[in-house]
């Protein structure tokens, strides 16, 4: 089918962000073969982030130059099974990279370990409450690793990147100022928290007033200059506020492009091909070994490129479509609950309150950072008791001081005018004295939430579009509910009237896929422990095609309500290892 | 009042990518090797805010005379700013719709379209200056009928307002395309315009950005967040990219 047949190499990488960075720097020691496929545009901090046209946020923030191209690759969303699924269009609910460096060149940079319960939701939801708890339709699956196998790698992971944050558990020991609910951690963070903006002060003093334990937001924005474990300076953060959407110009937010690719090219036979989308991964004839993938380049011809061994670090929609219109393994059927490609999909729920503060009162809104920001952790993870909540996951709830560009932020108070007279008046008294407070949910997994490939639509290569079906069940509906009542309640605090919350009304009825929400999707190739509900081992290699490995939020078997960068790249330098370590000296499966 | 701090040198540096962590270069160096993108001097930023060229690509004249209707009644003068177009928001509006973004450059565009659930986002097969294009005659057109041959810019300021309230709350249906999704198009590109970097021909003199109290894409907060914690911080003069090239 393919016009070119290009000689074989040793590993092929799908994908230049986080994950395919990592395993490719990783790789650099072995000399191997390793071709890297970028479907967008190369781009370094110099000269594509150098100032001052990297904080044009027309460019970034509103047209989203950092995000995938739509009219090459999207996907079709519908509530339910019984609608039609239709494309978006336009950018909707996430924001998918595109460019070297992928997401993790436009990420925010909060970077979190995910707690021990988050990698056995489960079971350990089981030990506590009994099987009754779990609804029947709840897919809940425990992650294949511990947290505890992870944890050297979280470290590494933090270290590369220079987090900047404070410990709340160092071996058992807890330590002020970090977060209690915390998993042990062997080292303190690399770097000590950032500077905490205004509105961070007044939401822990409020917070701890309410019996709540803040702490400063992991980040990947460096509050010192800061020399990582393979010798890479990080620059300190400028607090400028521009990190969401934009590329940083001084190297203070952890990315792949600048982390990983420059080590991934001391290996001589290391190659990146930017503008080369990868369509298709390539099997034998009886499905159980890849032989490489089929591409398509810049000027639109389709060329094959044989490999060994095949990674794919793509986004989370980029994984899933390529292993479902690959064919790799069963595609998942919600109607028999079997079949794995596709199982498990995932989104993250959101909610708040905002607020409007005393006039003497000043924001700054403009200093901030991706990740500037305070936490509490008490009513997320296990933290708290299911039973008596009536739901499972959990949520963070947090204050941040992200972004003051007037162009994406010129709040003005439910009520107020949104043009003509009296808006500008009703800004202007806004913009230094609103604050809002957020909730990020975990979301559980559905037999009826998952991926297959649409039966209509097509991309720009003529594959089938990923199809979508989620929406928001009760579980999750009722922890939305009862955390943004938390988030108004904290409001309250801080403004000392029992009005001042004016709560942003929000329904969490059907999901609604138009509006920007967040880029967490996870699942649709998930990892554990059982072939029949998982299509990876727990190194994250392919239990049915041995010499293919897939990384990236699309692993894990349901949300957190946590960022999931932390341990994507966690398990990337795990995988790594296993690739390393185990695989080239005897491929095969792992398990 | 609240002080002003002014921007320093080394902020400008950082800006351009010679933060701290990376190469320590002196200014001198950082012109050079920036060729012809070298910083200003902060003196430069009082040259701001030159009035891009005039006239319209894009839009025809009855087109622009409906843009520029619309751009005063959402932001007329009064104490805060001079009106939209006074601010080049009209220019920026014609400059976006002709740019790719406007051309849907990249959006999903391939069928079949049909018009799904509210769930599902934007459904339409128009790009985003046809339908800013198709919405302005339809509106036109039901101007016409209802107020004796008047286009929607020859009413009067009140008749305006009613009008662009009742788009805004869908009360007034069009035959070609949903009132929402012209309504909410055409509505987001004024407020890009009138808040996105003077580069892009609105936002003149950085009018909003003075008028809320922004200081402008050029300053660095590392040392100042703890410093001004609480209290206002201001700049006489904001700087925006256009400022600094």
């Amino acid at each position: 089918m393919a016009a070119m047949k290009l000689p074989a190499v040793d590993v092929v990488i799908v994908g230049s962000g986080w994950t395919g960075g990592i395993v490719a720097k990783e790789l650099a020691p072995t000399g191997l073969k390793v071709v890297m496929f970028e479907r967008g545009r190369p781009q370094d901090t110099v000269p594509d982030f150098a100032g001052p046209q990297a904080h044009d946020s027309l460019k970034y923030s509103r047209r989203l130059h950092m995000v995938q191209d739509l009219s090459q690759e999207t996907i079709t969303f519908r509530n339910s099974m019984d609608q039609v699924a239709l494309p978006i269009r336009q950018h909707g609910f996430y924001w998918p990279g595109t460019n070297v460096g992928g997401s993790g060149a436009h990420w925010s940079g909060l970077t979190w370990r995910w707690s021990e319960w988050e990698h056995k939701m489960r079971s350990g939801t089981i030990a506590k409450y009994g099987a009754g708890i779990i609804p029947e339709d709840m897919n809940l699956q425990d992650w294949p690793i511990s947290y505890d196998e992870l944890e050297p790698y979280y470290d590494r992971f933090e270290k590369v990147c220079g987090i900047s944050g404070k410990a709340g558990n160092i071996r058992g020991r807890k330590q002020p100022g970090g977060n209690p609910f915390e998993a042990p951690r062997r080292n303190e963070y690399p770097l000590p928290p950032m500077t905490p903006s205004h509105v961070m002060t007044l939401f822990d003093k409020a917070t701890a007033n309410l019996g709540y334990h803040p702490f400063p937001i992991p980040t990947a924005n460096c509050s010192g200059d800061y020399v990582n474990p393979d010798g890479i300076a990080l620059g300190q953060c400028h607090y400028c506020g521009h990190c969401t959407a934009f590329g940083c110009e001084a190297n203070a937010k952890a990315s792949p492009h600048f982390l990983m690719l420059p080590l991934a090219r001391n290996n001589p036979n290391f190659q990146l091909r930017t503008n080369a989308t990868v369509v298709k991964i390539n099997l034998d004839s009886d499905g159980k070994r890849a032989t490489g993938v089929t591409y398509v380049d810049a000027r639109g011809r389709e060329i094959e490129q044989p490999a060994d061994l095949v990674v794919l670090g793509a986004f989370v929609t980029g994984n899933v479509h390529l292993m479902l219109h690959s064919g790799i393994d069963k595609p998942y059927d919600p109607k028999t609950n079997s079949g794995v490609i596709g199982r498990n999909y995932a989104f993250q729920g959101g909610g708040g309150a905002r607020m409007l503060l005393d006039k003497d009162t000043y924001t700054n809104p403009f200093m901030g950072s991706g990740a500037l920001g305070s936490w509490i952790d008490d009513v997320n993870g296990d933290n708290y008791d299911f039973a008596k909540a009536g739901y499972i996951g959990g949520g963070g709830i947090s204050i941040g001081s992200n972004s003051g560009d007037p162009l994406t932020y010129h709040p003005t108070m439910p009520g107020q005018p949104r043009w003509g007279k009296g808006w500008k008046k009703a800004m202007v008294d806004a913009y230094h004295h609103v604050a809002g407070i957020s909730h990020q949910g975990a979301v559980m997994s559905y037999r009826q939430n998952y991926f297959d490939l649409d039966p209509t639509y097509r991309d720009a290569f003529g594959r089938p579009l990923l199809r979508l079906t989620f929406d928001w069940q009760p579980n999750e509906q009722k922890l939305m509910t009862a955390h943004s009542a938390i988030c108004q309640r904290i409001a309250e605090e801080i403004t000392g009237r029992k009005e001042g919350g004016a709560g942003m009304p929000r329904s969490f009825g059907r999901f609604n896929s138009g509006f920007y929400q967040t880029t967490h999707n996870t699942g649709g190739v998930v990892f554990g422990d059982d072939p029949k509900t998982s299509a990876l081992n727990k190194y994250c290699q392919s239990w049915d095609v041995p010499n293919l490995f897939v990384l990236g939020s699309c692993v894990f078997p349901q949300n957190a309500g946590r960022n999931p960068t932390g341990p994507v790249g966690a398990l990337a330098f795990w995988a790594a290892d296993a690739i390393t370590k185990k695989y080239l000296k005897r491929p095969g499966a792992l398990v | 009042m609240s002080e002003k701090p002014a921007t320093d040198r080394r902020t400008l540096l950082k800006l351009a990518g010679f933060g701290v962590g990376m190469a320590a270069t002196p200014f001198a160096a950082a012109q050079e090797s920036h060729g012809g993108h070298a910083m200003p001097a902060p003196a430069a930023a009082s040259t701001a805010g030159a009035a891009p060229s005039p006239g319209y690509i894009f839009l025809n004249p009855d087109e622009a005379a409906f843009v520029e209707a619309f751009v005063d009644t959402l932001i007329p003068q009064d104490e805060f700013t001079p009106k939209g177009t006074d601010l080049g928001v009209a220019i920026f509006v014609d400059r976006q719709l002709y740019s790719g973004w406007g051309n849907g450059d990249r959006m999903y565009l391939q069928g079949p379209f049909q018009e799904g659930t509210p769930e599902q986002g934007y459904q339409l097969k128009f790009t985003p200056n046809q339908l800013v294009r198709i919405g302005i005659a339809d509106v036109n057109d039901q101007v016409r009928a209802a107020h004796g041959g008047n286009t929607f810019d020859t009413l009067e300021e009140g008749d305006r307002i009613t009008l662009v309230t009742a788009l805004e709350q869908a009360k007034v249906e069009l035959p070609s395309v949903p009132t929402r999704a012209f309504f909410n198009t055409l509505f987001q590109l004024v407020m890009d315009g009138f808040f996105a970097d003077p580069i892009y021909g609105g936002n003149r003199g950085k009018a909003s950005w003075k008028m809320i109290g922004y200081p402008g894409v050029g300053e660095m907060y590392a040392d100042k967040i703890a410093e001004w914690r609480n209290r206002p911080y201001r700049v006489d003069e904001p700087l925006s990219i256009q400022d600094m090239m």
